[in-house]
């Protein structure tokens, strides 16, 4: 039985075609991937994200608990902020990448909705660690995420308060709604925590102002464009975050956490793959798992993990790990085709 | 979902692939609820001309934005004529699958086997099952 979040019928009024993922019927695209694209990068657009995990961490030894699972250092959190952080494992591999954010009682976690039970039943056998903390599940409320270089301006009119001025990873209250500068996009943003009972009425405020629904087809090819990991593709529990770039948010100096050694190993000893952007000349798609060869001597280096049309570069991006190169350029098979590729950073887009 | 369409002059395939017969000649492209399907189509991949196909044989592909589809030949025969224009227009296959988007024209070695493509209604009742 799929899970649906309070949006699901709003999802079907506005035509939406709707694909089980995550264990959640989810929107995929409502008329166009490429225009919903285009409505962020250009405007705004709301995504329903309200199958992400939303977990409870409270007591005096709440952060006690953070710092032991997640390798930034949540210790910098001032009141109301809240930092992207990685779960790992004691082999250094990756259990779930996750927003932590400091809420004036308590620190709440945003899980992938693929691993929300693994996590919290993970946080919950790491808890009995320690005497002072619990760790719950929200059941009643859900996010929604509104990108685009309008989207404060948007949001700001839709709620009658001024948002210009969040900055990103800050948070504020309004009424029963958190507004954090947050957002998965490579954009500018905001995403809203929210009454499940509340989050019709929300949402059609803002399909009422004009804002352009969009379905997890544009969060993937607009969270691609902009270099951003996805668990369950470039990340999982045989990666490192380092192997994936993100050691900015791996603090080894904040003390111990699970998965220390095994990083600060792999950190010394040099890592086994790394994660590398692609682009093509042609028009055809390297799609997830397709292999990658040494352009001079065809031996195997890795495998895409993400591949897409880029609307915003109009042609064939790709995330794949490589375990090493010769030169500037991979090849790709392709439908029994080698089609090289340029090897280029993560971030095909910034804002 | 919008209404699809399903011409009662063209034959298809369980595959979604719909042909115009005039002739000898097999016109083949995507239908209505193929493209509806995939989405936004930003790459079609074609064969030359001249290339023979058997009816089944897999003849080319079809890129959208979330997925990639092989397009496989509903009739047996030599490929005369492939729509280069859809290299720069791949938009077509969304906007007018049965018309501008055909895909290639096929000049057919065994015609007794458009018999056992299916009718408009044929077609419509493989879409229900789906």
């Amino acid at each position: 039985m799929l899970k649906q979040t309070p949006l699901l019928e709003k999802h079907r009024q506005l035509g939406a075609k709707v694909v089980p993922f995550a264990g959640f019927e989810m929107p995929v695209s409502y008329k166009s991937i490429i225009e919903e694209h285009n409505a962020v990068r250009n405007n705004v657009g709301i995504f329903d994200i309200g199958h992400m995990g939303l977990i409870k961490i409270e007591g005096d030894e709440a952060l006690a608990l953070i710092q032991k699972v997640s390798t930034n250092d949540a210790a910098k959190l001032e009141l109301n902020q809240c930092q992207y952080s990685v779960l790992c494992n004691e082999n250094g591999g990756t259990i779930d990448d996750i927003l932590v954010y400091r809420l004036p009682m308590s620190y709440l976690i945003v899980a992938n909705a693929s691993n929300m039970d693994k996590v919290l039943a993970w946080l919950k056998t790491q808890a009995k660690n320690f005497a002072k903390v619990t760790v719950g599940s929200y059941e009643n409320y859900c996010m929604l995420s509104l990108q685009g270089p309008q989207s404060k301006v948007v949001a700001g009119k839709v709620l009658s308060l001024d948002l210009t001025t969040l900055k990103r990873n800050h948070l504020i209250w309004w009424k029963d709604i958190i507004i954090s500068g947050t957002g998965y996009t490579g954009e500018d943003g905001v995403e809203l925590i929210v009454a499940k009972s509340e989050a019709p009425k929300i949402w059609q405020m803002f399909i009422d102002e004009g804002v352009q629904p969009c379905g997890l087809g544009a969060r993937d090819t607009l969270r691609l464009e902009a270099g951003l990991p996805l668990y369950g593709h470039e990340y999982n529990e045989e990666t490192s975050p380092l192997e994936v770039g993100y050691g900015w948010a791996v603090k080894f100096d904040k003390g111990d956490f699970i998965g220390r050694a095994a990083l600060l190993k792999e950190k010394e000893t040099g890592l086994k793959k790394q994660l590398v952007g692609l682009e093509f000349d042609g028009r055809a798609i390297a799609r997830e798992g397709y292999s990658i060869f040494d352009i001079r001597n065809s031996i195997f280096v890795g495998k895409v993990t993400s591949g897409t049309f880029s609307p915003t570069l109009n042609k064939p991006i790709a995330l794949a790990f490589i375990d090493h190169k010769n030169g500037d350029s991979v090849n790709v098979e392709i439908r029994g085709q080698k089609i090289p590729a340029k090897v280029v950073a993560k971030t095909f887009y910034k804002r | 979902m919008s209404e699809i369409i399903i011409p009662d002059n063209l034959k298809y395939t369980k595959e979604h692939e719909w042909t115009k017969i005039e002739g000898s000649i097999a016109t083949i492209g995507i239908t209505a609820f193929a493209q509806d399907q995939l989405g936004d189509v930003v790459f079609v991949e074609l064969p030359a001309v001249g290339k023979e196909l058997k009816a089944g044989d897999e003849f080319g592909v079809v890129e959208s934005v979330k997925s990639v589809s092989s397009l496989y030949a509903p009739v047996s025969g030599k490929v005369v004529e492939a729509n280069s224009a859809l290299a720069n227009n791949t938009k077509a296959v969304n906007q007018d699958p049965y018309g501008q988007a055909w895909m290639i024209k096929i000049a057919m070695s065994n015609p007794a086997e458009v018999d056992s493509l299916l009718s408009m209604a044929q077609y419509e009742e493989s879409l229900a099952g789906n």
